[in-house]
């Protein structure tokens, strides 16, 4: 619960906790990293190694991270690009939650042990870092990107614009914030146990496309989702939405699509078909 | 397009390997109150089940003749006979009213409208007023259950 409610610090307040860092930079100035280490390839079990980091009060846990990797360790295998939340290449658990390494302060954190592990429902390559792919082919299976048929997009002639109101794009403005970092994946108990189940993320896009009105391909994409290991296994556990650190919430994509599926909530969405359509002839 | 099991880097193939499994549902203490629903929705949901599987056997007893019936009756006449229905009693309340909860969360009621993420970032799904209805089950299965003892235990 106490990672939980640092989580919870971070998301409610702006500003500093500027208590909690001035001590920090008083009497803590180590942490002690726990970090874990496997090799699939040679290594039977797991292990953890310790490492004492030098921190200040702007330390992330992969700043932390890769001063371990520099100063003490090289072999620590992490993956990481843009170290601004931008990339979602840093996903792991940080005692005990997922969260990214670079937008996780170490002053956020209780206590100066930090525990970095390989995100759960990812299979583990190396270290902290887990296998993509069945994540991204979720992502594929729900087709990320618009189709209209109305709107010839071979034909540079053709072609014509999409216009939306500022209403339009806030439909699914929050979705498309997705920086596909996996973490609401790993925390969500039905992909935990069902490696068919697309999970929040895939949901969450395909959503976005429903919510889309230059889309007009809601029925191809409802038929996507709509199957044994598909939507249903939602159980709005909302750990997704805890976790995501970008604010796409997608458990509220889940549900909101399967108003629609369910034809509760079939009038959010004004028809691409007769929009683009008029715009043709125009 | 799917990525074959030759394009995986990792060594042995296998996509559940690092999957939480059971663990995600046995262990409900890290997310948050939704969590807590999932978690206590599927075993009290399980328990019931369980319930109506003995509850079908206990009544049909009946068919055994008056005695039978009587015999079956006296086992909820004890003090753990007590308690087992008491559970029954909060389990099904709170099973109902969270399940009632649900219905609406889980076809996209009551859970606000997208918008522009703003940081800090806090998920609209999550708002209070779905969240109170899990407080309110827990409530009113205590309530159930209180009601229920004190009349189950009221002649000893
Ligand atoms: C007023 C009566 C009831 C209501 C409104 C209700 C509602 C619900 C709902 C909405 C769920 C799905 C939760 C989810 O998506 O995770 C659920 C799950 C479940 N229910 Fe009920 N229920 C009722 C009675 C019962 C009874 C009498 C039983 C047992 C015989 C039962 C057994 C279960 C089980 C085993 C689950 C777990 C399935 C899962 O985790 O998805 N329910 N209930
Ligand atoms: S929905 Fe949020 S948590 Fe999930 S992959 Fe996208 S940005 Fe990451
Ligand atoms: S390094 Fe890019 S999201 Fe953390």
């Amino acid at each position: 619960m106490t990672a939980l409610l640092s989580i919870k610090t971070r998301r409610t307040k702006l500003g500093h906790d500027e208590k909690k860092e001035s001590t920090l930079e008083d009497s803590r100035k180590v942490v002690h990293l726990r970090v874990y280490r496997k090799n699939p390839k040679q290594d039977k079990s797991s292990h953890f190694d310790k490492f004492e980091v030098p921190v200040q009060r702007w330390t992330t846990v992969l700043d932390a991270l890769l001063h371990a990797k520099e100063y003490l360790d090289k072999s620590i295998a992490i993956r990481y690009s843009c170290r601004m939340a931008s990339c979602g290449s840093c996903g792991m658990k940080i005692n005990g939650i997922p969260r990214l390494a670079c937008y996780t302060k170490i002053s956020e954190i209780d206590g100066n042990i930090i525990t970095c592990e390989p995100l759960p429902n990812f299979p583990v390559i190396r270290d902290l870092v887990g296998d993509f792919s069945d994540f991204f082919d979720h992502h594929g299976a729900m087709e990320p990107f618009i189709h209209n048929q109305n709107v010839d997009i071979i034909d540079k002639n053709r072609l014509t614009e999409f216009i939306q109101t500022p209403e339009d794009v806030e439909n699914y403005l929050q979705f498309s914030y997705c920086i596909k970092c996996g973490l609401c994946y790993s925390a969500c108990p039905s992909v935990g146990s069902d490696t068919r189940f697309p999970g929040p993320q895939a949901l969450a896009q395909a959503y976005r496309y429903v919510a889309d009105n230059r889309d007009d391909a809601t029925q191809s994409r409802l038929n996507i989702v709509d199957n044994k290991h598909g939507i249903w296994r939602c159980h709005f556990a909302g750990s997704c939405s805890v976790v995501c650190p970008k604010g796409v919430d997608p458990a509220l994509g889940i549900q909101l699509l399967r108003g629609h599926l369910v034809n509760f909530s079939k009038n959010d969405k004004k028809l691409a078909e007769s929009r683009t359509r008029d715009l043709g002839k125009t | 397009m799917k990525s074959s099991n030759e394009d995986r880097i990792y060594s042995d193939g296998n996509r559940r390997e690092n999957h939480e499994g059971l663990k995600a549902w046995l262990n409900p203490s890290r997310y948050g109150w939704e969590r807590i629903s999932y978690w206590l929705q599927r075993l009290t949901g399980v328990f019931l089940l369980i319930y109506f599987v003995g509850h079908v056997i206990e009544t049909s007893s009946l068919v055994d003749g008056k005695d039978a019936w009587n015999a079956m009756l006296e086992l909820t006449q004890t003090t753990w006979g007590h308690l087992f229905l008491i559970l029954v009693i909060g389990t099904s309340t709170f099973h109902s009213a969270n399940g009632i909860r649900l219905l609406f969360t889980e076809t996209g009621r009551g859970l606000g409208k997208p918008g522009r993420p703003d940081y800090p970032y806090s998920p609209v799904s999550l708002n209070y007023r779905q969240k109170s209805g899990i407080w309110i089950a827990l409530i009113l299965a205590a309530t159930a259950m209180l009601y229920g003892a004190s009349i189950l235990f009221a002649g000893e």
